[in-house]
């Protein structure tokens, strides 16, 4: 059994705007142990970046406020120590990879300087020190003519380079936990699939922890070791990712991977249509009674919304938050 | 560099900014005559060989004064745009950055000092303090400080939001470093921009308030007060206040078209 890295614990985001405050993430409790790849999964607006953020102390940026719970890292609580401390973690015990390689990257520096950055900061390198253990970077992540590329500029790069350009920053101080948010959602493909490799492949040779942020399912039954899923600022189901796809003990679950588009499906004759949640995200700026998904549920009944379900386990693995599993196992 | 030669604005404006900056560089080591002796047997002559742009009332070169003139315009326009970049940016930064109080006091402010006359308020300073080139650089340079701090404030609050400022928090630079390291440097271009705009403006406001005789104090050259004292010889010396006109009209237009070619040239990709 590996040791926890991370453990959240009844994590609690919300956003005090000037129209009033609007909740994001609702007591979230989840762990990440040492050489773990955790998917965590939901759509957008679910609140996954949002708790990926808070991780990392960077919700506050946006009028975020961390209302309550606890982010304990190797055993410290990343929400009671200084902002400096903090900042001593950032990019080097912990990193995170974002969505957007092309606005993620300063546009005026060339990229051996922003890789470099990292190291010059947290580890005190000289500037050619720095700059060598870049470039050797840049050869980790597959990328050719590593002395050119060095000097180039973000926009002379294709998506796919500069997202291996963000990896090799995010990994250069070999930080222990690595959160990838949504790394692949502007690349195609292809593209994609080299990108997810490279991790897997980082993941193993530096003993790192992963933390994928998806709404991609593919992607997850792909990295994944457990799965977290996310609705409207709470956990509605987390398991490992064979139960996830083998047993889902959640509506939203298995709304989500009905609506994974397959191929070979005849599109005329039997006029099939692509399976849809119906509905829409929940507003969480007022109170909402009972569970959040229950205007959405294909299977909701009575209990739904007049109590509010928590988090139950089931077949002593998994855990729901859905009224049908509070025996333990599947109610039907 | 060879993209911002292909500009024709960029390429004139080079050539005649060019021109004024070695004049001026030279006027320092040489000029054909002293700028300042009277020479009063050789008073209002017309362009010759000898005084190539002729001589004033009181003899004087004519273009060795329009040579060492550049170096006072030029002067000015560095003094003025440093006072208004330096104060102007720390405070368009702090606005930027903290926002709510303040930025509120700091716009105020700006409106305020934006609100004055600043020719009659140049006039005051120096009715306080007295006429010279110094009051004068610090009567314009203040009035620059808004100027720079609202640039400032616009294009920093847009970089402070992009993501590229988070992800550089995210790998753990500090803001200091962020506001130094990712910020500024991305400012830089508009910045450079109103700074060639604002030394054609410098250079303008000074000549007005030389020739009021509030700035540069006679005997000392300058293009403005080479003007008021070419007034009462129109007529009879006209050289005198063409070539001093002149002088001000080229560089003005060098400059603003640098600062044209500059913009034309804006990498999109930076802001």
């Amino acid at each position: 059994m590996s040791s926890t890295l991370l453990e959240i614990q009844d994590l609690t985001v919300s956003f005090h705007t000037p129209q009033g405050v609007q909740g994001a993430v609702d007591k979230v409790s989840f762990s990440l142990g040492e050489g773990e790849t955790l998917g965590l999964v939901g759509e957008s607006g679910c609140g996954k970046s949002v708790t990926a953020l808070s991780i990392l102390g960077l919700v506050d940026t946006s009028a975020g406020v961390v209302e309550s719970g606890r982010i304990l890292f190797r055993g410290q609580d990343l929400l009671g120590i200084s902002p400096e401390a903090l900042r001593r973690l950032r990019g080097n015990e912990i990193s995170m990879v974002f969505q957007e390689p092309m606005t993620s990257l300063n546009p005026i520096l060339p990229v051996g300087r922003q890789i470099a950055e990292p190291l010059m900061v947290h580890q005190g390198l000289s500037k050619t020190e720095a700059f060598a253990s870049a470039a050797a970077w840049l050869e980790r992540v597959k990328i050719p003519m590593v002395g050119k590329r060095m000097k180039e500029y973000p926009h002379q790069l294709s998506g796919g380079m500069r997202q291996r350009v963000m990896i090799a920053m995010a990994m250069i101080c070999r930080p222990g936990l690595l959160i990838a948010d949504e790394p692949t959602t502007a690349l195609d493909v292809s593209t994609q699939a080299q990108i997810l490799t490279l991790i897997e492949k980082l993941k193993a040779d530096f003993k790192m922890s992963v933390m994928f942020i998806t709404h991609d399912l593919g992607i997850v039954a792909q990295t994944a070791n457990r799965v977290v899923v996310m609705y409207a600022g709470q956990i509605v189901e987390a398991a490992s990712v064979t139960d996830i796809f083998d047993r889902p003990a959640h509506p939203y679950t298995k709304g989500l991977l009905k609506s994974i588009p397959r191929m070979g499906i005849p599109a005329s004759g039997s006029k099939k249509r692509l399976q849809e949640i119906r509905g829409s995200l929940p507003s969480l700026d007022k109170p909402i009674y009972g569970c959040r998904f229950a205007d959405r549920c294909p299977e909701v009944f009575e209990p739904c919304r007049v109590k509010r379900p928590h988090l139950m386990l089931v077949q002593g693995r998994q855990q729901s938050r859905c009224w049908l599993y509070a025996n333990g196992s599947d109610k039907h | 560099m060879k993209k911002y030669l292909k500009n024709l604005n960029f390429r004139c404006g080079l050539v005649l900014t060019a021109v004024v900056v070695l004049t001026a560089a030279v006027s320092l080591v040489w000029t054909p005559y002293e700028a300042n002796i009277m020479n009063p047997g050789h008073r209002l002559e017309a362009p010759s060989i000898s005084h190539l742009l002729g001589t004033d009332q009181y003899g004087r070169d004519i273009l060795s004064r329009v040579m060492v003139g550049a170096v006072n315009s030029i002067v000015v326009g560095l003094a003025t745009v440093a006072i208004g970049m330096m104060a102007g940016v720390a405070l368009g930064l702090i606005a930027a950055y903290f926002g709510k109080w303040a930025d509120e006091s700091i716009m105020r402010f700006s409106d305020l000092l934006f609100g004055f006359p600043a020719v009659l308020t140049a006039i005051l300073i120096s009715a306080i303090w007295g006429p010279s080139v110094g009051n004068v650089m610090v009567a314009i340079g203040i009035f620059y400080i808004p100027v720079f701090a609202r640039l400032t404030r616009a294009v920093a609050l847009t970089l402070w939001g992009r993501e590229f400022i988070d992800a550089a928090r995210a790998s753990g630079a500090s803001e200091w470093a962020i506001t130094f390291r990712h910020v500024l440097p991305n400012l830089l271009s508009p910045l450079i921009i109103q700074a060639t705009i604002q030394f054609a403006v410098a250079i303008l406001a000074e000549a007005g308030l030389s020739y009021l005789g509030l700035g540069t104090q006679p005997p000392h050259a300058s293009w403005g007060r080479m003007l008021y004292e070419a007034q009462t010889f129109m007529e009879i010396s006209p050289w005198m206040s063409i070539f001093p006109g002149l002088a001000i009209a080229w560089t003005v237009l060098g400059f603003n078209l640098l600062g044209d070619g500059i913009r034309d040239n804006l990498d999109p990709y930076m802001l």
